[in-house]
Formats: C-alpha cells, structure tokens, sequence
C-alpha cells in the first residue's frame, strides 16, 4: 500500500561496504575500550536515554548511522526531496518571516497593535479572533456572552475588518488569520475589502488556517459536521488557486496537534493524514495538484527537544515531498515542497518563575529556525497568565532578531544537514510517520478515524503520559517540579480586559444591520442555501457578494447550519 | 448520601466556546485512576447544562474547565444556579488559566478550590479528597 515509502534502486550510499566494516570495528573498540573504562569509573546519569517521541539515543552517532539513508533523500537545500529546505539560498536570500499574532478587543484597538508591531520591525501580520467569530457565532449570539473581543479581536461584518486594517498597505505586507470553521467568511471579507480598495487579487500574499480536519481531532473549534467543512476547503483551495496567486488558502497545522498533547511523530503524521484527504477532495473537484498545491502551506510546533525538532521539520519536508510526487504525481517543484510557519509551544510556557519562558522561547525559536521555517512566531513570556503584553510581545520579537542578526545561524543553509545524529533521527522519523500513515489507512481513512475518535484517543494517551511524566520528575520543568522557588506574589503585570468592548462591538454591529440593504441580504442567502444543496457549486463567490452586502458572519454560518446542522463530538478520555 | 466508604463522584466540564480539553481530560483519568467516578461532558457546554448534569448525576463535586479568560462570570453563574437547585452542597472546583488574583476572588465567592496546568495529579486527588471528606455525606 505503502510503495511511496521504498527507496528507489538506485539509491547512493554514504559509505562503502569496506569503510562500513572498518568504521563498524573502529566503533566496537570505542565502546569496548574507552566507553567501558569510563562508564566503570563514572556511571551515566540514566540507563536509558530517549527523546520525546521514544526514539532511542546512542551514546554517540557516525556515519554507520547516517549510512543508511541514501544521499538523494538527503539532497541539497531547493531540490528533492526537500529535507534540507524549500530554497537553494533559504536565510541569505530571504530571512523568515517574522510574523507576531495579535488580536483583541475591536477591530481598531487590534489596528493600534498591528501598527506598533510594524513599527518594532515586524514583517508579516497575525490576526487572533476571539472565540465566538472563531466558532462562526455573531457577537450578540447568546453563546458569545462575556467572549466578546476578549481572546482575540471580534469580527462580524466587513465593517469591522475594514477598522482592522485601516491605513495598513496589503499589497506590501502579508496577513495571515487563524480562523478555521468560519474561515471562508474571513477570507471573502478579506477579498471584499481588497476588491473596495482596488488592489488587485494576484497581489494579495497572506494565509488563512482554514484546516478543518485538526480541529475535529485537537483544537475543537467546529461548526458543521465533518463532509460539508471539508467541502468549504475545497471550494476555498480551488477558488484561491484560480484567482489569488500569491496566497495560501490553508495552512496545513500539526501545531495544535502538538499542543494537545500529541509527541513530534503523531504532530507530522497527523497533520499529512489531513493534507493527503484535503488533496484527495480538491482532485476530485477537477482540479490537477500542479494546480493547487504550490499554495498549500504548513504550520508546526517549536517544542522543547532541540534535535528532535530540528529532525522533525527535516522529516516533514521529505514526507510532504514523497506523497506529493509518489502518491499524487505532482511535476512541479513548487507543488512537493514543504513550506511552514512554526510557532513555540505555548504549553511549555510556566506561570511559576516565568521570565524563565524567555529561555525556553528562545531555544524553541533556534530549533524552528535551524529546521528551515518560513515564518516564526514566538510566545510572551506572560501568556501563561493571560493574552500578551505589549511589552511581552516587543521582548518575543527582539528574541527573533536577534537570533536573525547576532547569531550568524543564517548564513549557511541547514546547517545541521550531514551531522549524524539528526541525519539518522530524520530517517528514524521518517519511517515512523509513514507507517502511522499506514495505520490510518488502514483504520479506513482520516475522516473515519477522526468518526472513531482514533486520533483523539492517540493525543489524550500521549497527553496522560506526559502529564504523569512530569509528576515523576522524570521530565523536569524548571521552576515547577525542579529547582522550585516559593512565591508569594507575581510582580507580573497582565494584558487588561477593556469591558466597554462587547457594548461598543454591538453598538456597531447593530449600527451595521440597520444601514444596509436588508432585502437584499435576504436575496442572497436564499441564494447561498441553493448554492449550498448542490455539491459542485463553489461557495466563494456567494460568500463575497454577501460580505459585500454587510451580512453578518453568524447570519451566513446559520443559515448554512439549518441545511447541514451542527457537529457534536463524543468525547474520548 | 455519600459516606466515607462509597466513590466519591465528579462531574468534569468545558464551560463557554473554548476548545482546550488537553488538561481536563487528564484530570478525569487521573481521579478515575484513584478509584472515582467520572463523568466528563464534553466542550462547548452552557452552565445551565452544566448544573442540571450535576444535580441529575448526583455528584459530589463539579470541576470545571475554561481557559477562555471568562472565569469571573462564569463561575459565579454557576454558583448561583446551584443555589437556586437547591444543591449549593455540591463542591465546585475549577482548573485553567486563572491568575492569582482572581482565584482568591474565586475563592472568595465560593468555589473550593482553583487548580493550574501545574499542579500535580497527585495534589489534585487529594484536594478533591479532602474536600469531599470535610464536607460530610450528601
């Protein structure tokens, strides 16, 4: 089933047969000699040592190790099968993008943000929407009570994403927003004000997370049942591809996969599992993968175990490469190579001896960029208390740039291909993920084992394990199970909840309602329902005519709800 | 109703539109593993849900979940709606992300006790323990 993992035969190795067994002796004395002596005198710290997601770790690695992988899954940076990065010149050409998130209260106060963080050198913009636009509800729905504005900024009409990117030029800098079951709405919003400003569409860059399938099995974020949003992202893929050159329709993510617990295999083998179903339904719908998926775009966790990350976005590039090639019969070089923003873990992140984060941030942000992200986002160290500071946020973006401009890290591409650790943890890894990929095909598919409840079961085994680890002090967190302070009072200051948000939100969204051409609405959402009933329709252009016309998000999502309904989750502990 | 020899029992639920279950679902094997009685509702639930679930499975204590930042008014909601059940002797007791600050405000109002995505699953059975035990039977 598996045939796109079988190394071709033609395969060069690293070493030859006689270096192979000259160096396999050379080892064997080592440990027999030197290491024996040493471990006799000076014991190891453990038995056992692992990463982790369970991989082993030797005492050391050399070429035996790395021999195994033939050179051209390796490659060079820009070529197939990627491993070692989307580009040739990568950092020297281009750095990363480094792209803050940022969203709370209206749509202006979220603005004043986006200014200052452009004017701290930002390069790329982030939006957080608050809770009840990421779940498609308006803000006077009764399930929006009291998350008004409050996590991230609200948006319920084009009104509000006009206040959001007043005065900002987005023909010059990319916007990304991280909305996902309501993300269709968003991104004909954001098309709409375009098309009012008079930009021309080509010339949009920016992303929309738009990744449906992750939130069934770890963010729960939802709205539809799982066939119909599927087919939203099919219509938005295919619509972008046609008329959006620059942008990224989805943003493929193993970062909340990670974050609910799941360990670095299960974040990557996941996350393919989801961009094979989501290339399966575009190619149904007529499209060619040359087509579309030079647009598709990924996003992975920065997590603490340095190498193994580093390994994890290496193996990530090759995996993505192998299955665009071998199992969809992509030509282009642009449609098989892996390109992804990466944020750190925000769950690493403690509240006790919390200047402590800025640590762990920065060594997070090392590993994504020594990994080969295209655009990085790194947390405030306060954001185990509350969203971040203006303050917490500026530090988070000096960590970036100084990485970017002290460190020297970027002059030459991946620098950590050859070393045989992280050669041989790449192909380790590699192996893991096609064989879970394996597994769910076998389980009969994605959406069947998001139905199973497969992958969530596989996240809250991993998440307990960890949890019970970290009890055990057998991984230490520092300041909470190792080298733990008493303290009495945290001299932290946090970002303020402005209450008048939700009242002066409403205002506005009444204001909205009572300006436009309601008949016309109407008009168009008995046309988005026909639209809707007929699968082979695309919902785009609907949706933009109705943005246009000041419907409401919740308006539109209801509408659509009353055809298809809602999805409910059986919860797996 | 419940003495000291029977299981003690625990509702666990995600109150208001956040989906973060990672730290719930953790605390519900961790006291089913100390030999309680769990039951978990699942996401996205109203505190009208939560307290009629509650008095209808009769539970000792009702944990709940929210790391969207609406803590200050949905627990004193849910406090109240217990109060107007008749079942303010059930101990509420809530997990998330909650400053210090707020927590006493909790505290104050009423809910037993405030855990973090620090605190061991050790400490959390012994807490829910403890307050079960100086509480009394039902």
């Amino acid at each position: 089933m598996n045939d796109f993992t079988k190394n071709g035969s033609q395969a060069t190795l690293l070493l030859d047969e006689i270096s192979r067994k000259s160096l396999d002796t050379q080892v064997s004395n080592w440990e027999n000699r030197e290491v024996a002596a040493f471990v006799a005198r000076q014991p190891e710290s453990r038995a056992d040592y692992r990463t982790e997601s369970g991989f082993g770790l030797k005492r050391t690695y050399s070429a035996l190790d790395a021999a195994e992988t033939p050179l051209e899954d390796i490659g060079l940076p820009g070529q197939y099968p990627y491993t070692r990065g989307p580009y040739p010149t990568m950092y020297r050409g281009r750095n990363w993008t480094m792209r803050q998130i940022a969203g709370f209260g209206t749509g202006a106060d979220t603005n004043q943000r986006f200014k200052y963080l452009i004017s701290q050198g930002q390069t790329g913009l982030s939006t957080d929407f608050d809770m009840p636009t990421l779940m498609g509800y308006d803000s006077d729905h009764p399930m929006s009570r009291d998350e008004v504005g409050r996590e991230g900024v609200a948006v319920d009409t084009l009104d509000d994403m006009e206040a959001l990117f007043e005065g900002i030029d987005l023909e010059n800098i990319s916007v990304s927003m991280t909305i996902n079951p309501s993300a269709w709405i968003l991104f004909a919003m954001y098309i709409a004000l375009a098309q009012k400003r008079g930009y021309e569409l080509n010339k949009l860059s920016g992303t929309i997370q738009n990744d449906i399938l992750k939130e069934y099995i770890a963010q729960k974020e939802w709205i539809y049942p799982i066939r119909p949003s599927v087919r939203i992202v099919r219509d938005t893929i295919a619509y972008s591809a046609r008329h959006l050159r620059r942008y990224n329709p989805v943003n493929i993510s193993g970062y909340h996969i990670s974050e609910a617990g799941a360990n670095a295999v299960q974040e990557v083998a996941f996350t393919m599992a989801n961009t094979i179903t989501y290339v399966e339904e575009v190619v149904k719908g007529g499209m060619s993968v040359d087509e579309f998926a030079p647009r598709l775009s990924h996003y992975f966790v920065a997590q603490a175990d340095f190498f193994e990350e580093i390994a994890k976005f290496r193996a990530a590039r090759r995996v993505y490469a192998k299955i665009m090639k071998e199992r969809f019969g992509a030509t282009r070089p642009e449609a098989m190579r892996l390109r992804f923003h990466s944020q750190t873990a925000a769950a690493t992140l403690t509240r006790a001896q919390y200047k402590v984060n800025l640590i762990r941030t920065t060594l997070q942000a090392l590993a994504a960029v020594l990994g080969g992200c295209q655009s990085l986002h790194t947390n405030g160290m306060d954001e185990a208390f509350a969203i971040p500071t203006e303050e917490a946020m500026k530090l988070a973006l000096r960590t970036q740039q100084v990485i970017a401009d002290e460190t020297n890290v970027t002059a030459t591409v991946d620098p950590l291909g050859g070393s045989y650790l992280v050669e041989n943890l790449t192909s380790r890894m590699e192996q893991e993920i096609f064989a879970v990929l394996e597994k769910v095909e076998q389980l009969g598919g994605t959406v069947k084992a998001i139905e199973d409840g497969w992958f969530q079961q596989e996240i809250a085994d991993t998440a307990y394990n960890y949890a019970i680890r970290k009890a055990d002090g057998e991984r230490p967190v520092i300041g909470v199970n190792k080298y733990v302070e008493d303290e009495d009072e945290m001299d932290i200051e946090t970002h303020p909840y402005d209450p008048e948000t939700e009242r002066r939100q409403l205002a506005g969204l009444e204001k909205t309602r009572q300006e436009r051409d309601n008949p016309q609405v109407e008009r168009l959402l008995q046309k988005l329902r026909e639209f809707a009933a007929d699968e082979s329709q695309n919902l785009m252009p609907i949706t933009i005519e109705l943005v246009h016309a000041r419907a409401s998000m919740g308006e539109i999502v209801e509408t659509l709800r009353e055809l298809w309904g809602s999805y409910r989750e059986t919860p797996v502990i | 109703m419940t003495t000291g020899n029977e299981r003690i029992r625990v509702l666990l639920a995600k109150v208001g539109l956040d989906g973060h279950d990672r730290g719930v679902k953790v605390v519900a094997r961790c006291l089913r593993d100390a030999g309680m009685e769990v039951v978990y509702t699942g996401l996205h639930r109203t505190p009208e849900e939560v307290v009629t679930t509650a008095v209808q499975e009769d539970v000792d204590v009702l944990g709940i979940s929210l790391l969207s930042g609406t803590h200050m008014s949905a627990f004193p909601n849910i406090l109240k709606l217990l109060e107007n059940e008749g079942a303010d002797d059930i101990i509420v007791v809530g997990g998330g992300v909650i400053s210090e600050q707020d927590s006493q405000a909790l505290k104050e109002q009423g809910v037993a006790a405030i855990l973090s995505q620090d605190t061991p699953p050790e400490q959390i059975v012994d807490t829910i323990r403890q307050l079960v035990e100086r509480r009394g039977p039902r």
